[in-house]
Parts: C-alpha cells; sequence; structure tokens
C-alpha cells in the first residue's frame, strides 16, 4: 500500500481524496489530498518544503506560519483542502536564488534568530506586516508578532531586524531613511 | 604584517552567523525535516491518568487498521528486557508502562504505521483497562505515612523518600547563628518549569541488518552520551551506533536525558527492519520530558547589626516526578545547590536536602541552568533581599558589605567551592548607576501620589559553570571533559569538529572564531561539525552552560598543537631554528628580520608537501580539555517596576544587565545569550509554571495552558559589560548561556515585593500574575505555592 502522506499524489487505495489546485511559492501544484490532512503536512511532507516548521500544533506558536494570499495564517490548523484555488508563500518562496528578501538580511544582520525554529513563520509575519505597514514603530512590531513565540532570542533583536528590513525597503524604494 | 583579528572574525568580532544561510532560506535540516526511504511513523499512546494499576491492554482492533506495521506494549519491550531503562540519576524508569501508570502521560503502548495519521487513528483503537490510585502530586503529600507507595517496582523502597543529602559544616553554621544579632528566615517555592523548546522532541531509527549499523538521527544535546546508553540499554556494540543530533530546534535542558519515545523507535525498526521516526506533539512534550525546577526551598541567615552575614542555613524539598531522572553529575544529589551565595563571603554554611517521588513527569533537568543553580541564586537574592529589610538596610549597601571583594580572589566558599575571579562592586555600581537608583525613592514617592507603586529589584551573583573538572564532575561515570578535532587542509583551509552540540548558540559560528584568533586562518575558511557521532571526537555535549568553558577551551588547545607543529615547518621552510621563530596572527617570521616571513597557509602547504626530515606529514590534530576548575561570570540584574494596586498588573519600566563573563568571543552572540535568558527568567516570574490538580492532571499540556511570553510582553533589556578574564581558560572566556536564566528572575521578584513590601508583604511565590499580586496587597498577606489550577 503507497502511503498518502509520503506522496501526496498517490492516493491510498480507497481513501477518499479530494484534488485541490493551489499556488505554491508562484507555482501553480494540483494535487490529490485526504481531506483531513493539514496544510503544514502538504507542504512539508508532500511538497518537501520543510523550512515551514510545525512547534505546538495548536495554533499557539506560529512556527507554521505561512502567507496565505498575502497574509499570515498558521498552517498547522488549515487543511490542505481549504488552500483550494489560493495562493500560498512559504519561507522557500522569499528568496530568488541570488537575492535574498531584506527581511532574511535583517534577521541576519541583527542576529534575530538563534535555533532558527520560528525564524521562517517570525520572518512571514514580519514581511506581511512591511507590506502593509512600511514604516512600523516597535509597538507596531511587537504586535504583530506577538502570534509567533521565539523560545531563544528574546524578541528585542527580532524586532531590530525588521527596523533594519523596513529601512532597506524604503531605501530601494528611494523613500528616506 | 600581523593580520587584522576583527577583518578575519577573530575574537572579539561580531561576526554574523555562518548558520544563519541555512536558516533564514528555511534550509535548516531538523530531525523532522530527514526522510528516509521506506520510513514508517510512529506514535505513542500515553496514559490519561496519573497514578494507576493497568488491568489490562487490547490492542487487537490497532492492529486491524489497514497501514499498521506494528504495535507495542509493555509486554514487548518485557521480552527484549527493554520494558525499563537506567536514568541518568542511577534510577529506573517504564520505557512503556508494564505493570501501573504512574504519571499522566506516561508511555503505555506505540503504534508504527505508514503514515503519522494512521498511527494515531490506531492509537486511539488501543483500549486500556486502569485501576486507579490516589495520586501524590507534591512532596508534602508524598511524605505521609499512608501514602501510597509510587515505586512498588524497586526493592527495598518502603517509601516516597528518594534521597537525605547534606553539606556543609553543620557545626560552624550553628555556633554562627549563636553569634547572630539578628536572624533572617525566608520559606518558597520555586515552582514546575517546562524548558519547552520550540521543537519538539523526537528520533528516527534506521537499523540495518545487513551490516548490523544502527544509525538513530535524534533531538538530542548530548549525542556521546546517548551513543553510551543506547549501548547499554539495547546491548548494542558501541561501533555500530551512530547518533547524529542535526539542528536543533532549542534545548534548553531539555534534549539531554534518553526518552522512551527514542528507546522504542529503536526496537520498533530493528522489529520492522525499516527507518521508523517518531516526532512527539507539544502536549507529548510538555506532559513527559524534562522539567526544571520544583523545589520548595527555606533558609535563615545569621546576621550582625552592622549587616555582615556570619551565616546560612538551608533546606530543600525537591519533587522529582515518579522517576529520578535528574540529568546531574553523580556526586550531587540536588545538583550545584550548594553554589547558593558564592558571590557573597558567608563564612559558615549549611545545607541539607530530601527529594521525593510524585505521579508527576521525570527529569529534573537543568533548565538553562548547571544543575539547580536557578533554585539555588532565586532562594539567595530572594534571601538577602529580605535579610536587607530585616536589618533596615539599603539593598544595594547590604550587597556591598557582602559581596566578596576583588582583592579576595581565589575565595573558597563555606561550601567548598572555589571562586578565582570577578569584580563584583564594580558591576553592582554599573548597574545602580544605568538604573538611576540614587533618584529611586524620589521617584517611588511620586509615583505613589499617582496611586501607583514602583519597585526596584537587585539580583547579584556568580554561578558554577562549564562541569568538570573530571576528578567532581561525572554523569552515569562518564567523567565531564571535552573535545575538538582540526584538520587543516592544504590550501590553508579548515574543518572544525568538537563533541559540544549547539542548539542555536552558534557554535558554528564563534568556534570559527577561537581557531582564527589562535592561527589567523580567517574564520569564514573553517567549517565547524557536530552533532554526528561517527565523525566528530567524543564530548559530553552542550547544556549547564558548558560549551565554552570546555568545548571551547579544547578548541584553542587543538589549535596550539597545529600551530605548534607548524612552527617547525615554518623553521624548515626559513632554514633557521626553531628558537629563532616568532608568531604573529597569521603568519611566522624570523626574529629581527621581520621580513621573512611564511604564512600559516605557506605552513599547511608544506605539511602535505615540503616536509623536515622524520616529521610525519599532515597539519591535523585533537585536543581533549578537562577545565581545572568551573568558571565563574557575575551579573547583577536590576529592575524597575510599576505595580498597579487596583489590578495587580506590574509592568517592567527598566531592565538593566550588567555581565561579566570574561573575553566574549563574538558580543553579538553574546548579547543575544542574554536577552534570550532574560527572557526565560521573566517568564519564570510572571506566567511560566506548571501545575497539577489533585488528580494528578496536568495544568499546562499546551501553549494556551502553559503560558510563554511574546513580543509583546516581553520588556527591552539594557545590556552592559565588565569583562574579567578567566585565570585558568585559555582564552580567558567563562559560561555565558544561562546566566541570565538563573539570576533573572530574581531581580523581577525583588523589584514587585520592593513594590508592595510596605503593605506588610514579605514573599509572593512565582508566579507573579497579577491576581496574585493583586491579593498580595489588598491582604497585606504573602501568597505562597502554586496556584493551585490556572484561573486567569
Ligand atoms: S505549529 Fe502551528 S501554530 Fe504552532
Ligand atoms: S530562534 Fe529559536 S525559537 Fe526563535
Amino acid at each position: 500500500m503507497t502511503s498518502l502522506y509520503d506522496e501526496v499524489q498517490t492516493p491510498t487505495d480507497g481513501v477518499p481524496t479530494r484534488r485541490v489546485t493551489m499556488t505554491v511559492n508562484g507555482e501553480k501544484r494540483t494535487v490529490d489530498v485526504e481531506p483531513r490532512l493539514l496544510l503544514a503536512h502538504l507542504l512539508r511532507q508532500g511538497m518537501q518544503l520543510t523550512g515551514t516548521h510545525v512547534g505546538c500544533d495548536t495554533t499557539s506558536c506560529g512556527a507554521c506560519t505561512v502567507l496565505f494570499d498575502g497574509r499570515p495564517v498558521k498552517s498547522c490548523t488549515m487543511l490542505a483542502v481549504q488552500a483550494d484555488g489560493h495562493d500560498v508563500e512559504t519561507v522557500e518562496g522569499m528568496s530568488s536564488a541570488s537575492e535574498l528578501h531584506p527581511v532574511q538580511e535583517g534577521f541576519k544582520q541583527e542576529h534575530g534568530l538563534q535555533c532558527g525554529y520560528c525564524t521562517p513563520g517570525m520572518m512571514l509575519t514580519s514581511k506581511a506586516l512591511l507590506e502593509r505597514n512600511p514604516d512600523p514603530s516597535e509597538d507596531d512590531i511587537r504586535w504583530a508578532l506577538s502570534g509567533n513565540l521565539c523560545r531563544c532570542t528574546g524578541y528585542q533583536n527580532i524586532v531590530k531586524s525588521v527596523l533594519w528590513a523596513a529601512e532597506k525597503m524604503r531605501a530601494e524604494r528611494g523613500e528616506d531613511a | 604584517m600581523a593580520l587584522d583579528e576583527l577583518k578575519i572574525g577573530g575574537m572579539g568580532a561580531s561576526r554574523r552567523r555562518v548558520e544563519d544561510n541555512r536558516f533564514i532560506r528555511g534550509k535548516g535540516k531538523y530531525v523532522d525535516d530527514v526522510v528516509l526511504p521506506a520510513m514508517l511513523h510512529m506514535e505513542i499512546l500515553r496514559s490519561p491518568v496519573a497514578h494507576a494499576r493497568i488491568k489490562s491492554i487490547d490492542t487487537s482492533a490497532a492492529w486491524e487498521v489497514p497501514g499498521v506495521r506494528l504495535v507495542l506494549t509493555g509486554e514487548t519491550m518485557a521480552a527484549r528486557n527493554l520494558a525499563w531503562m537506567p536514568t541518568l540519576s542511577y534510577d529506573t524508569q517504564a520505557v512503556i508502562a508494564t505493570d501501573k501508570v504512574r504519571f499522566q502521560g506516561q508511555e503505555v503502548a506505540a503504534v508504527v504505521a505508514d503514515d503519522p495519521y494512521i498511527a494515531k487513528d490506531a492509537c486511539s483503537k488501543i483500549v486500556v483497562e486502569y485501576e486507579q490510585l490516589p495520586a501524590i502530586v507534591n512532596p508534602d503529600q508524598a511524605k505521609d505515612s499512608s501514602a501510597p507507595l509510587i515505586r512498588d517496582d524497586k526493592v527495598n523502597q518502603d517509601s516516597n523518600k528518594i534521597f537525605d543529602w547534606e553539606i556543609g559544616d553543620k557545626e560552624a553554621t550553628e555556633k554562627a547563628f549563636a553569634d547572630a544579632d539578628v536572624v533572617s528566615s525566608l520559606e518558597l517555592h520555586y515552582p514546575r518549569s517546562h524548558p519547552s523548546p520550540l521543537e519538539p522532541c523526537g528520533s528516527i531509527a534506521d537499523f540495518d541488518r545487513a551490516t548490523g549499523k544502527l544509525t538513530v538521527y535524534m533531538t538530542t544535546q548530548a549525542p556521546h552520551i546517548i551513543r553510551a546508553a543506547v549501548a547499554m540499554v539495547a546491548e548494542l556494540p558501541e561501533h555500530q551506533i551512530r547518533i547524529i543530533s542535526p539542528d536543533l530546534g532549542g534545548g534548553f535542558g531539555n534534549k539531554v536525558p534518553v526518552y522512551p519515545g527514542y528507546v522504542i523507535s529503536i526496537l520498533a525498526s530493528i522489529l520492522t527492519e525499516r527507518p521508523v521516526k517518531w516526532i512527539e506533539d507539544k502536549s507529548g512534550n510538555l506532559i513527559s520530558t524534562g522539567f526544571g525546577r520544583d523545589v520548595y526551598l527555606k533558609g535563615e541567615m545569621a546576621l550582625r547589626k552592622d549587616g555582615k552575614i556570619l551565616g546560612m542555613r538551608m533546606h530543600t524539598t525537591s519533587d522529582h516526578g515518579a522517576f529520578f531522572a535528574d540529568a546531574q553529575p553523580t556526586k550531587f544529589k540536588i545538583g550545584l545547590m550548594h553554589s547558593t551565595f558564592a558571590c557573597y563571603d558567608v563564612p559558615a554554611a549549611y545545607l541539607t536536602s530530601d527529594g521525593y517521588y510524585t505521579n508527576k513527569a521525570p527529569g529534573g533537568v537543568a533548565y538553562r541552568c548547571s544543575f539547580r543553580v536557578t533554585e539555588a541564586m532565586f532562594f539567595q537574592e530572594r534571601m538577602i533581599h529580605a535579610a536587607a529589610n530585616d536589618l533596615g538596610m539599603d539593598q544595594a549597601e547590604f550587597r556591598r558589605v557582602n559581596l566578596v571583594k576583588d582583592d579576595m580572589f581565589p575565595y573558597r566558599t563555606a561550601f567548598g567551592f572555589l571562586t578565582d575571579s570577578g569584580q563584583y562592586a564594580k558591576c553592582l555600581d554599573l548597574g545602580l548607576e544605568a538604573i538611576g537608583y540614587s533618584s529611586f525613592k524620589a521617584e517611588q514617592e511620586e509615583a505613589r501620589k499617582r496611586g501607583k507603586l514602583l519597585g526596584i529589584g537587585i539580583s547579584t551573583m556568580t554561578e558554577p559553570l562549564g562541569a568538570g573538572n573530571s576528578r567532581e564532575y561525572d554523569i552515569i561515570g562518564i567523567k565531564m571533559f571535552d573535545s575538538a578535532e582540526l584538520r587543516v587542509h592544504m590550501t590553508g583551509k579548515a574543518i572544525l569538529r568538537t563533541g559540544a552540540k549547539t542548539q542555536g548558540q552558534g557554535h558554528e559560528t564563534t568556534w570559527a572564531q577561537i581557531v582564527a584568533h589562535e592561527l589567523g586562518i580567517p574564520a569564514d575558511d573553517i567549517v565547524v561539525e557536530e552533532g554526528d557521532t561517527d565523525t566528530a571526537p567524543f564530548g559530553m555535549g552542550t547544556y549547564a552552560s558548558r560549551s565554552t568553558p570546555v568545548a571551547g577551551a579544547a578548541v584553542a588547545m587543538v589549535a596550539r598543537k597545529i600551530r605548534a607543529k607548524a612552527r617547525k615547518i615554518a623553521a624548515h621552510l626559513l632554514e633557521v631554528s626553531e628558537e629563532d621563530i616568532e608568531w604573529e596572527l597569521g603568519r611566522f617570521y624570523v626574529r629581527g628580520n621581520e621580513e621573512r616571513g611564511v604564512t600559516i597557509q605557506d605552513c599547511a602547504l608544506a605539511a602535505y608537501s615540503n616536509v623536515p626530515d622524520g616529521m610525519e606529514p599532515g597539519l591535523e590534530n585533537n585536543a581533549y580539555y578537562d577545565p581545572p576548575n568551573l568558571t565563574w561570570p557575575f551579573a547583577a540584574y536590576i529592575c524597575k517596576v510599576e505595580v498597579d494596586p487596583e489590578t495587580g498588573v506590574w509592568d517592567v519600566l527598566k531592565f538593566v544587565a550588567v555581565d561579566d563573563c570574561g573575553v566574549r568571543i563574538n558580543p553579538m552572540v553574546v548579547e543575544g545569550q542574554i536577552m534570550g535568558g532574560l527572557t526565560e527568567a521573566y517568564a519564570m516570574a510572571n506566567m511560566q509554571y506548571i501545575t497539577f490538580d489533585e488528580e494528578g492532571n496536568c495544568i499546562g499540556a499546551n501553549y494556551i495552558d502553559y503560558l510563554l511570553p511574546t513580543a509583546w510582553e516581553t520588556p527591552g533589556f539594557e545590556l552592559h559589560e565588565v569583562v574579567t578574564p578567566c585565570p585558568h581558560h585559555p582564552i580567558g572566556a567563562k559560561g555565558i548561556g544561562e546566566c541570565a536564566t538563573v539570576g533573572g528572575p530574581a531581580a523581577f521578584v525583588n523589584a514587585v515585593m520592593s513594590a508592595i513590601e510596605h503593605t506588610g508583604v514579605r514573599n509572593v511565590d512565582m508566579p507573579l500574575m497579577p491576581n496574585r499580586v493583586y491579593d498580595a496587597v489588598r491582604n497585606g498577606q504573602d501568597v505562597s505555592g502554586m496556584p493551585p489550577v490556572r484561573v486567569d
């Protein structure tokens, strides 16, 4: 018997599946999934996008955050079938082969990560914030990130990382830093 | 000309971390990211009750679920002599329960299936019949003569007591109390907490029948200890065991012990002859793996009127859960609790301790802590705070009188530790100035007029980091040293491996900086690897802030061995005798003729192409480092809070941290460690605790009940530094990873107490949740013990 879980496109005999189509990191993907499969598991196991981490599986920690039509959602508490027809961005979609997103650079420059487990979720939430609010205050950042837990950094450097990225993005757009 | 050390990423450079290059791209490789061909998935069924006899287990329905490959129970394990395993404290622990379950969340069965969803489905089909027994949830209940015996599996165990232990000079201490003008006393509870790294524990066991080799990917901070433990438990030859600890999503002590899930996955792989992956969920992690703290402490201090401390005595009662599985040095039953008061000149001291079994999860691990020093230093600083108040002395002044002075080193503490360096008063004064201590009283007055209560709390402490030396420190008999192996390639690039294991501390970055400092090879030319027992030299792993003190020292020492050989090669290349060779960073030259020299890279090439007659070729070596003493960093943490008496809510207005961890290899990384540690200190003081109801149900089994601070609540921290090099460490460094978690909580609590103690309150136990602070202020009374069940 083939495992539905490991090879999403080859469903297990007798288990009902649903065909879903979604855009993942800009690429159109069509997969057959068991209706109960979580989006986080589809991304991690089905599509080998293991940058999406699972910390708590109860919508509390934000390690599994992805951008869903541009908005941060916790993919551990969302079914893969709910993504049908939607756009999903994971950490793997943030950078091109040659260029990092300013948020990624900011996290490295300001030491915004230690073990790296919370980092993909933190960066995606930060990216969404900066798209909404290009000039956030420290409080804006802390509030926006309050659904993402980090056990290592104490957040201070994460805040700095986001400020670093905001400044770089404004400079890139030719605005005053 | 010598190289610019900062430019090559040497000591003192805030070098950006190399590991970040993969983490920021989502390309870290954590255990759950590893996929092996034909891999199966394992799920554990856990006990819903805290104390019960297992009457029967029926697994037949689980076997029938399509996709199930194996169902394991205590019976399966027992048939292979694996139902029980030894703990790191010379006790035994059930791998899968056979007779009784002894805590909620204990392993009762396991299912191996084609995917984790199927394994979970099948677990829910296992029927277990329990005969419930009364649950023991604290030491007071455990002591009761009518209490049920938790460990009826052990011969000669006729009560729930695990140990009695004592240290110090009882007589001298009694004399100090007889001479005292004032005796101050304090009693408190350090609540149970969980290190809770974001990534839970897990393993992938892969047994290859053809070669007899067992490979296990595992979330472990100490892969070599695990290899030894697996060899003993599973009776497999050690050379056929390979433990790989890939990227770890945090550890904080939680990933030191051997957990049943690891052992079950190993047996499952042996039986199915396929790789078996087990990844626990967050609840499994919180309810069954190594907790921290859970100690009741009380003590008294003998004081002279002028503020001099004459002596102290102390008693601790600790709750270890159902199995004594503390990960700590063998000799010390309650860890390094006796490091308490090490920064003060206390002439006489005496400590007694007892420990108990309860129906709670086992494993009092060193949660960002060197074996109970967190409890020791918290008690110390709360006691100091209370004593200063009892004497009517200023908090800073009382500390100044009693802190060990700079000219008293080396200083032997009453419990026998040897502290060797520090500038305690300087750190304190720097912190007081930064927080604005001198104007505080006026501010406090002014705030009271607004109906707000201001408080300031000080915590000063030194702690013992970096066990060994190996004379005193071992874990299950294995001596606590560490190691490094360095291979310099022909082109002057290098690979370094150590027996430590980074979990976010940044070893891949900082170890290369030590090599750069010693050899002048740019840090970017050095790759660092850890965590694979087939390639890394034997080491004790990373916990208790021991990496820099021990493995970091080994890195410096191996680099020096390489340099010594390179010097001989340089003499050969320069055609002078070795005595005529001088070293500057990255280069040897002829004394008196600086122009004539060869670089370390020239020597590396020659090591493989042109060695002097009689010399072994190559430029590789290893070093084992057994530290002569612990390292003793010092910290002064000072916190200013505002308490709203109407709600009990308290806000941190300012927090100043002055840390002296000796020479800093990478200041950016050090500061990251301090801020992370302070956040955990804040969490302990404020919200982070695990409690149990009367039936032994764990309240704190997920992140909804177990509160961790987010970016929103966490205050900002202002960091300062003082540098007193460690006299015995090759690069003068001291441990730092846990200082803030150890010393921080008392600063927060002392601050809140300072704000509210005019109402007559002497102590509020952690967590200082608003309802507890509110009650204390309103009633002018202490609030002690654990909140029974969360009410907020
Ligand atoms: S794993 Fe999804 S929120 Fe924690
Ligand atoms: S970097 Fe480890 S959890 Fe955030």
